[in-house]
């Protein structure tokens, strides 16, 4: 299918930047027309993304953090939520449920759960000290007088 | 009921509480993301102190947004409340924050009042 719309954003690896990105890609998504839950399923598992990025990837360093976001006619929305922080050691050990590494910030471990979840198909690749890159999609259900403008 | 602001107001979230005789009821309200869970964590834990409560019940109904960081603020408390052989309920959750719980188990630990 033919991608029709596309953006990318890098903000600061900092938690005030955790709502700004749940907002830029509801934005983005807009013209798809989804469900309030479509909305807040991409919302949930972004948030869950950049939240691993800022906590785990930069461990509260330095850091920037890139969204990459694109649809296509068929209403397929692709994002990338990529980091160039410490990487994942094993990343099949990190997808478990409640394995975390955080031992003061009190996090559940649940958040790659959350993310397979909410979203239709999750994909992680990651090397220690070169950063992780989350793909994630979802299929939003156009409904018949909602067609997406071509960008 | 009393209110406060999170110490620079970070993540637009609030926390109002309420105590009657040992519990303390805390309503939630805006996004609850990592970002304003470190907030309310603090806050929390010294009011949890100042009051001695046995019994702490969240009130979810107010909130807009919640990802897994939901999860590790309640669990959190929990462990908290349990060392002081308290208590902890959650109530006010939707559809989407009763799934998110779940996937955690969470209502083996804390009370889901209606």
């Amino acid at each position: 299918m033919r991608i029709i719309n596309e953006m990318r954003l890098d903000f600061k690896a900092t938690p005030e930047n955790e709502a700004f990105a749940r907002l830029a890609i509801s934005g983005f998504m807009l013209p798809l027309d989804p469900t309030m839950e479509e909305l807040a399923d991409v919302k949930t598992a972004v948030s869950e993304a950049v939240t691993n990025a800022i906590v785990h990837g930069y461990a509260g360093g330095e850091g920037m953090v890139c969204i990459k976001a694109a649809y296509d006619e068929s209403g397929e929305l692709q994002i990338q939520i990529i980091d160039r922080g410490r990487g994942i050691e094993d990343v099949q050990q990190a997808r478990q449920p409640f394995y975390t590494t955080s031992i003061d910030e009190e996090r559940s471990g649940m958040g790659f759960t959350v993310m397979e979840s909410f979203m239709d198909d999750v994909d992680v690749q990651s090397a220690p000290g070169a950063g992780t890159a989350v793909r994630m999609n979802k299929r939003i259900r156009l409904r018949d007088d909602a067609v997406p403008q071509r960008a | 009921m009393a209110s406060m602001e999170l110490p620079g107001g970070k993540g637009d979230s609030m926390l109002c509480y309420e105590k009657k005789k040992n519990a303390l009821t805390v309503r939630l309200s805006g996004e609850l993301d990592h970002s304003a869970a470190t907030g309310i964590r603090r806050e929390l834990d010294a009011l949890i102190d100042q009051t001695g409560v046995k019994r702490l019940v969240f009130d979810l109904k107010g909130l807009e947004f919640m990802d897994s960081s939901g999860i590790g603020l309640i669990i959190g408390r929990y462990k908290l409340m349990n060392r002081r052989g308290g208590s902890v309920a959650v109530c006010g959750t939707d559809e989407r924050i009763d799934r998110i719980f779940k996937m955690a188990g969470l209502y083996q630990l804390v009370e889901k009042l209606a």
